[in-house]
């Protein structure tokens, strides 16, 4: 017999609630004009959402240390392609660039 | 363990031969328990989940490069579409989320019928997100926003936005009134790409989700194993977390002009 | 000494019908369907760059059309790349020796195996037929706008086929990496596995994680060219050189993919052939990490006169000189495993022995690249040819072929003709050489890659080159007709031709279908070699 988690069904149903509270306030805050913020709250709630269903839909939080080191370095090596390229897309055209881009 | 002689290659297990242990049925040969059946089973979907997050990330990745360059154009042509189906998509898709956990839940607890029950429920939750997927496709049809030759964006400048016709040289800030409308196309492939796979990934969801529902149906599953339940399940949130990003991010740039 | 006899009940008699066959879940009768498919693409790709040098053997255009010519190298690349390089070691060696190295009876996914193959047959089928159709032009690199837009070949077919092909991939990286996790022996923790299996599952981190961002580059392409997206078009404000930033971010990691397995087998041959443990094994193994996870930071060394920032090369060029490191490491460790060994002369240790010279060189010219000024002038020029090949065919080839000659009697049961093996080993090397060191100063002297034609002080050295190739062609072509032979009429090998340590070993030859009758307990340290230990393995 395994020992697997079962979450009891209290877990599920307010992680839900959770979630459908917090899409409302994905869809009111980008009514609201926030300038620079307005996608850094959108990902963030993005990135809360993700992070519920994640541990307690998936089970992360009660998985082996191998299945979250999984998760992690997914999420790590994107993080890698985003911000080496980010590297080159944010410093064309600075002072010193050669030959100057085309944009 | 069996020898090589009476080991037929390809032949279902059949067990009423010389085994001398008792095992679940559901055993496949080259495991010693159903314990590391099940943990290599997870293990195996995480591992496809890792390569599926690679596999969105590069869209995701290619979407914010553009973002950054053509904010304006993302932003009209964000603000073209029609939030309410994308909203009742996202309480659609997070509701499957929870009767598909729902689901595992009742195959852990060795209930078959609630099984069979939150897994079905979980097939029609998705299958009305499709159904609403095909009405927004088909609004940007007649739209003429898909892109391609027949590809057609009105821009409307908001109220004192400046109507600058070609872009300035170098670093550009704001974008003139034809670049909005040559670089949205850009804004919707990437709509159309990211939903589109996502649309994908649904499909191919569903129909494991009928295999599996039929199996939960037929009691192949029980509190000692249930590892196919759990790894759909696993794909199905993963689904979802797709969404999550999606929705903000194709739906919500700029709504507060 | 007794003379082994073949066993009679093996994995290979076990089902003679089609249907055992490509129905099978064994892992073994999957590598060796690996090994024949593969081995019919490695031909087919040589021939297309018997094609390149017959043309280059002349300065002028004069043997194909330039299209035709395009059409070649695109496909000697794409060919050799995807549907020969990434797979072969993996799929034929891995495949096949994991389980019994691990102690294990078949990989976590048996199924998931043999469908790897099918996808990989059906990537290759696309590719075939997009040969059939008229070829791919764009070079196996695919870039844009030209592949999206302009070309008129058959990019979608070849494009749909690397895929599905990288699916394959993907799916035994994933298989390799729950097996290693997850079916290990009893008692058999990390640092008592073969470098063989710290290899592959370094290979199998980066398959999984890279592959899926050229398969979402290759559907961004596949939309563009067909339903007329834009995402990568400069008339619609798309930026090519995303193109090439996503690409890269596979391919550079590619190429460990395709050299890491070769590293390990390396490790297998050396410390076998030296009759010594290896020197350093945890370095070995974490170098292998190292390689896998400093290989996914360096692609934009591909891009340095792309168009990307200077700042963002200097990043690159300076990350890219640190991924030399681990692979030093490597070589180090094996030279000191083999100083005071006592090292021997058969064929698998012939492909050894050229693998260090051309390694070295392949990787030292790597350093030549990563510098920007250098670069610079080198950039799309035989130089990089020559660089490139000397790592993937002077090192990977050769570690495939040195680790086929090493495991055939265990995968096959039988010897080979010493003498014909050692034979090709010296042809290939010698060759190898004559092929493509020329073309460092071709490169160096400004000959660009891609061309057809070139001026006439060339061509001293791409006759030389030329010639070169045809000796290379002959080292390939011997092996096959000795490995045949050998089939029906080698020498039965015995469960330990070589007296070399390893699970693997323990078994006969060939292994039995479940490997093991029982799974070893008194699994000892990895490269166990002292001399009571040698002298019992000959004896088995």
């Amino acid at each position: 017999m395994s020992s697997v988690h079962v979450s009891p069904l209290s877990t599920y149903l307010s992680i839900f609630a959770a979630l459908m509270v917090l899409s409302a306030i994905t869809v009111g805050a980008a009514f609201v004009n926030l300038g620079s913020f307005n996608p850094v709250v959108a990902l963030a709630i993005a990135v809360i959402k993700a992070t519920l269903v994640i541990l307690f839909f998936m089970h992360v939080k009660y998985s082996s240390r191998l299945t979250k080191i999984t998760v992690v370095m997914s999420f790590f090596f994107v993080a890698i392609l985003f911000a080496e390229t980010f590297i080159d897309y944010a410093t064309r055209g600075m002072p010193g660039d050669i030959p100057p881009p085309l944009r | 363990m069996s020898n090589g002689n009476a080991h037929a290659e390809g032949a279902s297990p059949a067990h009423g031969h010389d085994h001398a242990h008792a095992h679940h049925p559901a055993l496949q040969h080259h495991f010693d328990t159903m314990s590391q059946q099940r943990e290599a089973g997870v293990l195996g979907m995480w591992v496809f989940l890792l390569t599926e997050v690679l596999f969105f990330g590069g869209l995701f990745f290619a979407y914010a490069i553009y973002r950054s360059w053509y904010y304006d154009a993302f932003a009209a042509a964000s603000a073209s579409i029609e939030i309410l189906p994308g909203l009742i998509n996202t309480v659609v898709l997070i509701g499957s989320s929870l009767t598909m956990a729902l689901s595992v839940r009742a195959a852990q607890t060795n209930q078959r019928k609630a099984t069979v029950n939150w897994l079905i429920a979980t097939i029609i939750l998705g299958t009305v997100f499709l159904g609403i997927k095909v009405y927004e496709y088909a609004d940007k049809f007649a739209h003429n926003h898909v892109p391609g030759a027949s590809f057609q964006f009105a821009h409307v400048p908001a109220p004192g936005e400046p109507h600058v016709e070609e872009p300035a040289a170098g670093h550009v800030t704001t974008m003139g009134h034809d670049e909005i409308e040559r670089t949205t196309q850009i804004f919707f492939s990437l709509y159309f790409t990211m939903t589109g796979l996502h649309a994908v990934h649904m499909i191919v969801g569903i129909v494991i989700l009928f295999i599996i529902t039929w199996m939960a149906h037929k009691g192949r599953f029980d509190s000692e194993w249930h590892a196919p339940v759990e790894m759909t399940g696993l794909y199905w949130h993963f689904v979802d977390i797709v969404w999550i990003f999606l929705f903000p991010l194709l739906y919500l740039v700029e709504r507060h002009n | 000494m007794e003379t082994p006899v073949y066993p009679a009940h093996n994995y290979l008699s076990n089902g003679h019908t089609l249907r055992s066959w490509l129905l099978t879940k064994d892992h073994k009768r999957i590598a060796v369907l690996y090994l024949i498919s593969i081995s019919a693409f490695f031909f087919l790709g040589g021939l297309f760059a018997v094609g390149i040098r017959l043309e280059l053997t002349t300065p002028q255009g004069d043997l194909f059309q330039p299209d035709t010519y395009n059409k070649f190298f695109t496909l000697h690349g794409v060919i050799m790349v995807f549907l020969f390089l990434i797979p072969s070691v993996p799929a034929v060696l891995g495949n096949f020796l994991i389980p019994p190295m691990i102690g294990a009876k078949d990989l976590a996914f048996p199924r998931i195996n043999l469908l790897s193959w099918y996808l990989y047959i059906i990537g290759g089928l696309f590719t075939l037929f997009a040969i059939v159709a008229g070829g791919v032009d764009t070079g196996w690199t695919f870039y844009t706008p030209y592949s999206a837009t302009s070309s008129s070949s058959n990019v979608a077919p070849v494009a749909l086929g690397v895929f599905i092909a990288g699916f394959s991939s993907i799916l035994t990286g994933l298989n390799f990496i729950v097996t290693i996790h997850r079916m290990r022996a009893p008692g058999l923790h990390w640092f008592k596995l073969p470098l063989f299996v710290w290899a592959h599952y370094a290979t199998s981190l980066i398959q999984v994680l890279g592959t899926p961002v050229i398969a979402i580059t290759i559907v961004m392409l596949f939309v563009e060219r067909a339903f007329g997206f834009g995402i990568f078009d400069p008339q619609r404000g798309g930026d090519p050189v995303l193109f090439q930033h996503l690409f890269w971010f596979y391919s550079h990691p590619a190429v460990y993919i395709m050299i890491l397995p070769a590293l390990g087998v390396i490790s297998e041959l050396v410390s076998t052939f030296s009759r010594k443990r290896i020197f350093g094994y945890s370095f070995v193994a974490f170098s292998s990490l190292a390689i896998a996870v400093f290989g996914f930071i360096v692609w934009a060394h591909h891009m340095f006169v792309a168009g990307i920032s200077v700042y963002a090369a200097m990043v690159f060029s300076f990350l890219s000189f640190s991924v030399a490191i681990p692979s030093a490491v490597k070589v180090f460790n094996w030279a000191a495993t083999m100083y005071r060994g006592s090292i021997s002369f058969e064929a698998p240790m012939l492909y050894v022995y050229g693998f260090f010279g051309l390694f070295l060189i392949g990787g030292l010219t790597g350093l030549f690249l990563a510098t920007l000024g250098t670069d610079i002038h080198l950039h799309d020029t035989y130089f990089v040819v020559a660089h490139f090949h000397y790592i993937m065919v002077g090192g990977a080839i050769m570690g495939y072929l040195g680790g086929l000659h090493f495991w055939w009697p265990k995968i096959f049961g039988r010897m080979y003709s010493e003498f014909w093996s050692r034979i090709a080993a010296i042809l290939v090397f010698v060759g190898f050489n004559l092929t493509f060191f020329p073309q460092f100063l071709l490169g160096y002297l400004g000959m660009p890659r891609r061309y057809h034609m070139y001026p006439d002080e060339f061509q001293v050295l791409n006759v030389l080159s030329s010639a070169g190739a045809s000796i290379l062609g002959l080292g390939y072509l011997i092996p096959v007709i000795y490995f045949a032979w050998s089939l029906k009429y080698g020498e039965v090998a015995g469960n330990n031709p070589w007296g070399a340590s390893g699970l693997e070993w323990r078994t006969q030859s060939p292994p039995l279908t479940e490997n093991f009758t029982e799974v070893p307990t008194d699994i000892p340290e990895a490269y166990e070699y002292t001399p009571k230990v040698v002298r019992e393995a000959k004896l088995v």
